[in-house]
């Protein structure tokens, strides 16, 4: 690994950085509107009332638009692990392959089915058989997201399965351990419920455009209760596996934690900055180190936060570079020196089988098996210890931003909610613009937990054993660049007409009448 | 089960048949599926692993190669 090409490797991020992020503006909306258009019907076949069902059929065209120009943005990420991460597809084996696999399966046909039932059997079907498709499309949606949790989370915390060095490809030992991976199970449903909030933000906002435009009072007053109500609730449970998550970061990415709160030194008692600026011509730059500008900090909370002890130790980027003997922290020159021994016992191991050196084999492979946790290391050793780790302002904001932005989104439901039930929502044109106005940053918040997940693991693609720079195709640049251009175009295109569609069929409104509803 | 089969191609029929805004989005879906398919996949995205490899010895001898030369 001494001949990188660095403009390779960062291309082929920003490729797949941008591929996932524009997938990622279709696909939270898909699996938290098709709740939200369920609850809807439940209510109809539970009252009766036709406004109900007009309300439905409403945002299940919005929710139609959303999934047929989002749906298979996807794919193009599986490309890309065949082409530009070629190693790692191959490195992965059948980790990723099943999940994926069982993700495929079930979306296609869960989904594809019941979304033709939901669509096209309005009064073809019974409203029973009709609530049920509704219901199994936004369950099938959430479960397709799960297999592809499953695999990220594996990814950050690469459990239940043994390299063969033989076939050089992780195998799957236990299934019940990669789909019950604690960061799997956690990441998918953090994931899902910033799905539902965002959802949530969408009703809230449409409806709070057809109260500022004098139109479709009842189709938004009753959106915004269901609305509010389900964001309410959701934004609780985004809070606690929030809380889940930095836990998990804590225990399995002790340095994307490190990263995230800008820790440079450990410590106990560690206070959690609550808001903070950092200085931008910070002159230590040794590790990053970025000092603070200005920082309200709650006291204990970090600590409490990463172990559920105020007193807690939380190691800080220096100990994780330098190494803390007093808490068992390897340095990365330990683990460095590790992974090199496990490269060269699987290069060694290689060898030996070839020459039908059997015994030699053995040793290697026992040497290959008791340094594999920090095998990605080895392609650290003799480089600047600065590239393992990660961006800080990026992860550092992004967490904050995303956080506090979380916290407008629960105040939001909760006046909406109260408004509404009061009756006084129509007036109040400063909360319907500000409802509004918060569907863009809705969609941002979901973009920065991404960021805050993937920039703040780099630059591991499977944390500790496969950075980025052995697990990229050995492809010209150029090539990259050229894809990565075509996508912006690509990406850009279907973006424009979602929020032209989108608008449009806003702007028409419910096509049906409250006549048509009760006739069918 | 004839008729099985005949009810449920006349729901997909008269559906598609019936829909507005559904005949818009089933062509962006189209032609997103085929720039994806016959254009991304074939002269941009080949799988390198594949393509340039017969067998999967060959696959892991090379990949074995790239992680530890």
């Amino acid at each position: 690994m001494e001949n990188i090409d660095f403009s390779l490797v960062d291309w082929s991020r920003a490729q797949f950085a941008l591929t996932a992020m524009y997938h990622w503006l279709f696909v939270p909306l898909t699996l938290g509107l098709s709740f939200i258009i369920a609850f809807m019907e439940t209510l109809y076949v539970k009252t009766g009332n036709s406004e109900w069902k007009r309300i439905t059929k409403f945002w299940m065209t919005l929710f139609g638009i959303n999934f047929a120009i989002g749906v298979a943005t996807g794919i193009i990420l599986e490309f890309e692990f065949g082409t530009n991460w070629s190693n790692y597809s191959w490195f992965v084996g059948d980790i990723f392959g099943a999940p994926l696999a069982i993700e495929g399966i079930m979306a296609f046909f869960l989904e594809s089915t019941f979304i033709a039932v939901m669509f096209f059997g309005w009064n073809k079907v019974s409203k029973k058989f009709h609530l049920v498709s509704t219901w199994l499309v936004a369950i099938g949606s959430n479960l397709s997201a799960l297999w592809i949790l499953v695999a990220n989370g594996w990814m950050q915390n690469p459990t239940g399965m043994r390299f063969n060095p033989d076939t050089a490809r992780n195998e799957m030992v236990n299934f019940w351990q990669v789909l019950f991976n604690p960061v799997s199970i956690n990441k998918f449903l953090h994931t899902i419920s910033s799905g539902y909030v965002l959802a949530s933000i969408f009703v809230i906002g449409v409806s709070a455009w057809y109260l500022l435009k004098n139109r479709e009072h009842q189709l938004a007053k009753k959106s915004m209760i269901v609305a509010s109500v389900f964001g309410l609730l959701t934004t609780a449970f985004v809070v606690l596996t929030g809380d889940g998550s930095a836990r998990n970061m804590a225990k399995y990415q002790p340095m994307k934690f490190a990263a995230m709160e800008n820790l440079y030194v450990g410590q106990q008692n560690a206070p959690l900055v609550a808001i903070g600026i950092l200085k931008e011509d910070s002159k230590e730059t040794l590790h990053k180190k970025q000092d603070f500008r200005f920082q309200i900090e709650i006291p204990n909370m970090l600590s409490y936060m990463a172990f559920l002890d105020p007193n807690a130790y939380v190691p800080g980027i220096k100990d994780i570079v330098h190494g803390n003997p007093e808490h068992n922290i390897l340095s990365f020159q330990q683990r460095s020196e590790k992974g090199k021994i496990a490269i060269r016992a699987l290069s060694d191991y290689r060898n030996a089988k070839k020459a039908g050196n059997d015994s030699l084999a053995k040793v290697s492979q026992a040497t290959f098996e008791a340094n594999y946790a920090n095998f990605g290391y080895g392609y650290y050793a003799g480089r600047d210890v600065h590239e393992l780790i990660p961006n800080i302002p990026m992860t550092f904001y992004s967490f904050r931003i995303m956080v506090g932005m979380g916290v407008h989104f629960g105040a939001l439901f909760l006046v909406i909610l109260l408004l509404t039930l009061k009756n006084k929502i129509d007036k109040k044109r400063f909360i319907l613009y500000t409802a509004l106005w918060t569907i863009p940053l809705a969609y941002i918040a979901a973009e920065l937990g991404w960021i805050v997940a993937e920039m703040g693991r780099q630059p591991w693609v499977i944390q500790d054993i496969l950075p980025t720079i052995a697990a990229v195709s050995q492809l010209k640049s150029t090539s990259v660049q050229i894809t990565f251009w075509m996508f912006f175009i690509l990406f850009t295109g279907l973006l424009i007409a979602e929020i032209r569609i989108m608008t449009t069929s806003i702007k028409i409104g419910p096509t049906e009448d409250l006549k048509d509803s009760v006739k069918n | 089960m004839k008729e099985i089969l005949f009810n449920i191609f006349q729901f997909y029929y008269q559906g598609f048949k019936s829909m507005t805004l559904g005949k818009k989005l089933w062509t962006i879906f189209i032609i997103k599926l085929v720039f994806i398919f016959l254009v991304l996949r074939i002269f941009f995205f080949p799988n390198v692993l594949k393509s340039n490899f017969k067998t999967d010895d060959q696959r892991s001898n090379h990949v074995i190669e790239q992680l530890t030369k």
